[in-house]
């Protein structure tokens, strides 16, 4: 039993802590720090940094451009980012497309994509969710059917994260009605400039548009546009969600979180004094820090056994469960520390560069928001209603 | 022992929730909630018609209600169809103060707020105060013939369409209330809407003179009128969140019969059938609590106290639960804007906010218990 990192693991931290300081401009992690909105062009900024370095492809081989890293330095490397309150990279092309093409996609799909991934030219969002198919994924209903050397697509995916934004979206669509429900899916890329594709925001109760309905209607894809075979998308998507996520647990956001936190309570005063030396806020402060601390081990737990070569199974669920609940448990006490300026609302203010009057402190404006916002971190990504009942069968055998 | 309301109040609720049945829809909501004052003129002349805001002031003041279970059944259905307008500020909180220390002309005001004529809105909390409402670094220097006013009041709920405000000041011979036009020189308004809809501003009062006349009530009574009027605020705010509360409660478990997935309706996984039925069990915890404290509104201000901090403790972990419960047995469609229960969970979270919140109230309650323990002791 060992529970520190090697000299060679903490030299490799000692790398990323210095590429950060150099290269991640105070004006972005800001940004993040206080919650704002970030705009397209600051996430592709951040894409095109990391890229310049090597360091955008965390879990490619290296042949394809990517870090080749392990678990654990991946992990490192995660953390380091969110304590440097750096933007997320947007997952779906880099980890959730990308492995697939690496596992099931052709040499053809793997030589055109994976490269424009790495430069910012596609960005890709995810086709999975529709109106009738949330946590029962494999009720879904739109429709591919085969056309001489094309597809005819119809249907609705919704929840569709920052398709506003995206190139090209990676689809679950069904080509064989007839066989059971797992049975008739394929896995399909489409091009977001095909006619008959519409996009329409969302907006959440947190005022902003990161989410979106996706409509088919009659839109034609190259059948070369297909991974893999027809009919096993089931299983590519099934991969594709159980793909080793060393992020789950977020242990990094909720640590940079927590400071976050700490630092507001040190601004904060209560009858005049720090909200830290208010006991009955302190102490859910320090509740969350030991459920932290106890977490980031678990996590480190799972992760060097990932580095070890074994698979992680239910134990992502476990992961998910806990660490959604304790980022959603710091977004609670963030909001409850601001105290009456939970409330205002300036909606422009939370923008990337606006220039809008918020109200009361900068750090208070994304409080209630990221509260709210952060709702759907139980909800997405395999409810986790759905993780438990993954960790019943799987690891209780019940 | 009868926990019915009288005929009267049955009847006033009717009434309230029929208009708000008819006229305050999705779309009549979304009209007030953008509106420059986070309000409808025509919604409040019909509250000022139908006797809403006559039934939070009692006969004295020219009312005909004003007593604890007037101020729940009203802002029962205001929290039921996630009324915004600004009837807490003005009716309950503002309508008290000048009820308790105005002076002859001040309570000539009451007529005109219960008309719908006028809208007085008290500014009592200021950047760093929180939720204290003594903790008061507005100054008030007397000058000839009156005060001097400098400061700056926060998350003003209901400033905007504020016609009078009500603001607390310090000077030398201790906490003071005025009431000041809310147009007066001096006074600058910067107006925003909350997250919930409801729309609030922050005050800054640059030298703003008031004549001795708009002193009101003595220095010495100004704290426990303060404390009343929050009473009465957090019984109106605790009848709202039990409002809300139901409302989120019917439209989950309507979702919960209709919603299939897996090949049957939601509400069939035992799971979440019994997270359903905490909700309503917590649901009816809440309803007592606010019983017993719209009961004690009367009561004799330590009795009082007791059950205004109960009330807004246990409601404000009721209403966390009810909110983040609702949302996730939902999933994203209880995320949407557009869907009515993402109104309700904001309304549920933000009254957390106002005058006190879990925190806050429970602090004041173990500071209750442990003086009744020294009087055991004594």
């Amino acid at each position: 039993m060992d529970l520190n990192y090697s000299a060679d693991e903490l030299a490799f931290r000692d790398e990323v802590r210095s590429f950060l300081d150099k290269n991640l401009s105070s004006a972005l992690s800001e940004k993040v720090r206080l919650g704002k909105r970030l705009s397209k062009a600051d996430l592709e900024e951040w894409h095109a940094t990391l890229n310049r370095r090597g360091w955008l492809a965390v879990n490619w081989p290296v042949e394809h451009g990517g870090t080749g890293w392990n678990a654990v330095y991946r992990h490192i490397f995660e953390e380091e980012l969110c304590l440097a309150h750096a933007p997320r990279t947007i997952p779906f092309g880099l980890s959730m497309l990308a492995p697939v093409l690496l596992k099931f996609g052709s040499k053809a799909q793997q030589d055109h994509f994976l490269p424009r991934i790495l430069d910012g030219t596609d960005w890709w969002c995810q086709g999975y969710s529709e109106p009738q198919a949330g946590s029962d994924l494999a009720s879904l209903k739109t429709r591919a059917v085969r056309d001489g050397d094309q597809y005819v697509v119809n249907g609705q995916k919704t929840w569709t994260t920052l398709g506003q934004h995206a190139d090209w979206i990676f689809c679950l669509v069904r080509t064989d009605p007839a066989a059971k429900a797992q049975e008739g899916i394929s896995f399909l890329l489409i091009d977001m400039k095909t006619p008959g594709v519409t996009v329409r925001p969302i907006t959440l109760i947190d005022g902003g548009q990161e989410v979106n309905e996706v409509f088919f209607e009659d839109v034609r894809v190259p059948v070369g546009n297909l991974v893999g075979e027809e009919n096993k998308g089931w299983t590519y998507a099934k991969y594709l969600l159980t793909h080793e996520r060393t992020n789950i647990a977020g242990v990094g956001f909720s640590t940079a979180a927590l400071a976050h936190l700490k630092d507001i309570c040190g601004k904060q005063t209560s009858g005049g004094k720090s909200l830290l030396a208010n006991p009955y806020f302190a102490g859910r402060v320090a509740q969350i820090e030991i459920d932290l601390m106890a977490m980031a081990t678990t996590n480190l737990r799972m992760i060097a056994k990932a580095a070890a070569g074994q698979a992680p199974g239910a134990e992502s669920s476990m992961l998910k469960i806990k660490g959604t609940e304790i980022r959603q448990a710091i977004n609670d006490l963030t909001r409850r520390a601001v105290g009456r300026y939970a409330m205002p609302f300036v909606s422009e203010a939370l923008d990337s560069g606006a220039n809008a009057q918020g109200v009361g402190p900068e750090y208070a404006a994304a409080a209630s928001p990221s509260y709210f916002n952060n709702r759907k971190l139980s909800i997405f990504g395999g409810s986790n209603e759905i993780q438990r009942n993954i960790i019943s069968k799987a690891i209780l055998g019940l | 022992m009868d926990f019915n309301h009288s005929d009267e109040r049955r009847m006033l609720q009717e009434t309230l929730h029929r208009y708000l049945s008819d006229n305050y829809g999705v779309e009549q909501r979304a009209a007030s909630v953008a509106h420059s004052q986070g309000y409808s003129e025509k919604v409040w002349g019909d509250f000022a018609e139908l006797g809403v805001i006559g039934a939070l002031f009692e006969e004295a003041d020219g009312g005909f209600g004003g007593s604890g279970f007037d101020i729940a059944v009203v802002f029962e259905e205001l929290g039921r169809f996630a009324c915004v307008e600004p009837l807490m500020a003005s009716g309950v909180m503002a309508g008290r103060l000048l009820s308790a220390l105005g002076s002859d002309e001040q309570k000539a005001l009451i007529g005109d707020v219960i008309a719908g004529q006028l809208k007085v809105v008290p500014a009592l909390e200021e950047p760093q105060s929180r939720y204290d409402l003594d903790a008061v670094e507005t100054t008030a220097e007397q000058v000839d013939g009156g005060y001097r006013l400098n400061g700056t009041k926060s998350v003003v709920m209901g400033g905007p369409s504020a016609d009078k405000l009500i603001v607390s000041a310090r000077c030398a011979d201790g906490l003071m209330l005025f009431v000041l036009d809310a147009n007066a020189n001096g006074v600058e308004r910067y107006s925003y809407p909350n997250l919930d809809g409801y729309h609030a501003s922050d005050v800054a009062l640059v030298n703003v003179e008031v004549r001795s006349t708009a002193v009101l009530g003595a220095s010495e009574a100004v704290l426990p009128a303060l404390e009343a009027a929050r009473a009465a605020g957090v019984t109106a705010l605790c009848a709202e969140a039990v409002g809300a509360m139901e409302a989120a409660k019917d439209l989950t478990a309507e979702y919960l019969r209709v919603r299939t997935q897996f090949g049957r309706a939601l509400g069939k996984f035992q799971a979440l059938q019994h997270r359903m039925s905490t909700v309503l069990i917590e649901i009816e915890q809440a309803r007592s609590a606010l019983i017993n404290v719209a009961g004690h509104l009367s009561a004799e201000p330590f009795l009082r106290d007791k059950h205004v901090s109960a009330a807004k403790n246990l409601i404000g972990r009721v209403a966390q639960l009810v909110c983040e419960e609702s949302i996730q047995l939902h999933g994203g469609i209880g995320m949407t804007e557009e869907y009515a229960l993402g109104h309700h969970a904001k309304r549920l979270m933000m009254i957390d906010h106002q005058l006190g919140d879990v925190d806050y109230h429970l602090e004041r309650f173990v500071g209750v218990m442990q003086s009744e323990a020294a009087q055991e002791r004594a």
